[in-house]
């Protein structure tokens, strides 16, 4: 992947006449290191990752290792609100499914991470069903999204103790944002200004997780990311168009991320984690687990 | 082009923008949509992982015994991420996505592999998600030091005392040698006679005049030959070759 700039990516899709993930293939082909078959062949595993991740997960019998989160998921696939078997409550039934097998130990694909790795998959496999997409089509939607998430690993960050959650959730959210419009046909230029109205919402968020534990709020902020993406996707394929480049929004992630105190950057010192019901519940799962192993 | 991707990932865990600045940017899709993993976090679950499956390469096969040190946020907060039962598990040859890994600690104690835990504060600077692993076997004793960076990807940077830095993105040929004038020519030149094409290389001592470890990643793992051939060397005392990890 040769890009440090989504702004390149687009010049380059627009001249081609491609969607943005097609130009994600061929720039991934190009860097020498895997054919087109491989790079899909791989991608292609990471779908069937996701889908049997949001099955599990879906199911309600799961409980992270602490004990703190699990069946959550469950409750959304039965969601009883006003938003009940749309679009909106499918995301986010899948990408709490994916995070509560993450945190009960199961398999999942990191995208980026394994903290973020439900909102990607939450998003795709929501339109998936609501558009009747197939496979082909989806590999597509990843490869934008891994384009998006390469481009905020160069230019800002992607890691919860480097840049917050703006930089694990919130760049996954602004991935599937990407996905989203090219799974649904939508040009490069849309599907930038997706990632650009969807980032701009996360930006700032911090990562503060109980015990430092990948479970309270990671779980839900996935579910969230995912409603923030519908939001990205949903104003940019309205005709919406953010004023700032995508370019300087993913800059401004990773500054705001360089600045963020280290409270905030997954150290469980601030936020929801320092909070007293936050340290209390931490204590009492830790205390709990290493009780029998270590001294 | 191979070397810029996978040095990329150690860029991205470092913060300084210094040693940014020196590397390209190039990051592969499949870097940021993967790695497929048993959860809960690519650093303290999918990277311990690798730390252990390296331990247990350096090794040979499963150990014995096993010692498993953990520093700084390793030891904070492993067990509620599984760290403890995904380093049992990489010692074990579970892969990163192995869905064995969830009871790897009672699989270690089922085939009789003694593994301690223990919590510690290793000297000298340490990125803050690191483990100090010592494996036994039969008479082999072998000392790891490995630090997970973040994304799943992994730095050696102590092997038996000696100071490495080892991604285990490549198949690697570790060998001890008498540190003396023509080792290293000696050694490339039988890798280069079986064919085995050096990605990267580093030699290092503790003291001169003493034993010196050469690491050498490769394009491809080293053939059983080519292992034959360096070790037949007179003054290489250890080769060991390692399969990529990541």
């Amino acid at each position: 992947m040769a890009y440090d700039s989504l702004q390149e990516a687009l010049e380059r899709a627009t001249a081609d006449g491609i969607s943005l993930g097609e130009a994600a293939l061929r720039a991934e082909v190009e860097a020498g290191l895997r054919t087109r078959e491989q790079v899909e062949h791989s991608l292609q595993r990471a779908l069937d990752v996701m889908r049997q991740a949001i099955a599990d997960g879906r199911k309600g019998d799961l409980r992270s290792v602490s004990g703190l989160v699990g069946g959550d998921a469950h409750k959304l696939a039965n969601a009883k609100g006003p938003l009940r078997g749309t679009l909106f409550t499918e995301v986010l039934a899948n990408a709490l499914a994916v995070q509560e097998v993450n945190a009960a130990m199961g398999v999942i694909v990191a995208a980026p991470t394994a903290g973020g790795a439900g909102v990607l998959p939450g998003l795709l496999f929501g339109l998936a069903k609501s558009n009747t997409l197939d496979d082909k089509t989806l590999i597509r939607g990843l490869a934008a999204a891994g384009l998006v998430g390469a481009v905020c690993a160069v230019r800002a960050s992607l890691s919860g103790a480097e840049g917050g959650c703006q930089a694990e959730t919130g760049a996954a959210a602004a991935m599937a944002a990407a996905a989203g419009v090219e799974v649904l046909g939508g040009d490069a230029e849309t599907a930038l200004h997706a990632v650009a109205l969807t980032m701009q919402g996360t930006l700032g968020l911090v990562c503060d997780p109980l015990g430092g534990l990948v479970e309270v709020p990671c779980v839900y902020r996935n579910a969230t990311g995912g409603a923030m993406a519908l939001a990205g996707i949903e104003m940019a394929l309205a005709g919406v168009r953010f004023p700032i480049p995508v370019d300087e929004v993913i800059d401004t992630m990773g500054e705001i991320g360089r600045s963020m105190d280290v409270r905030y950057r997954e150290t469980a010192g601030g936020g929801l984690a320092a909070t007293p019901t936050g340290r209390k519940l931490a204590k009492a799962r830790l205390v709990e687990l290493k009780g029998p192993k270590a001294k | 082009m191979d070397r810029q991707t996978t040095t990329r990932p150690f860029a991205r865990a470092c913060t300084t923008a210094r040693l940014r600045d020196y590397l390209p940017p190039m990051v592969s899709l499949l870097d940021i949509i993967g790695p497929v993993m048993v959860g809960p976090s690519s650093s303290h679950t999918a990277g311990a992982c690798r730390i252990g499956l390296f331990a247990r390469g350096m090794l040979g096969s499963t150990p014995e015994k096993a010692l498993v040190e953990l520093h700084g946020s390793f030891a904070r907060t492993g067990v509620g991420h599984g760290t403890d039962r995904a380093i049992a598990g990489g010692l074990l040859g579970y892969q990163p996505d192995d869905e064995r890994l969830r009871g790897a600690v009672d699989d270690a104690a089922k085939q009789g592999v003694v593994v301690t835990f223990e919590n510690t504060k290793l000297r000298g600077e340490h990125h803050p998600n690191t483990t100090r692993l010592t494996l036994e076997k039969g008479g082999k004793k072998v000392t790891v030091i490995g630090s997970s960076l973040g994304a799943g990807r992994i730095m050696i940077t102590e092997i038996d005392g000696y100071p490495v830095e080892i991604s285990g993105s490549f198949p690697v040929l570790v060998i001890v040698a008498q540190d003396k004038p023509g080792m290293i020519n000696a050694v490339t030149g039988a890798l280069a006679a079986e064919e085995v094409n050096i990605s990267t290389m580093r030699v290092s001592r503790r003291q001169k005049g003493g034993d010196a470890i050469h690491i050498y990643e490769l394009d491809a793992p080293a053939s059983a030959a080519a292992l034959e051939h360096v070790r037949e060397l007179p003054a290489v005392k250890h080769a060991r070759a390692i399969d990529r990890v990541s």
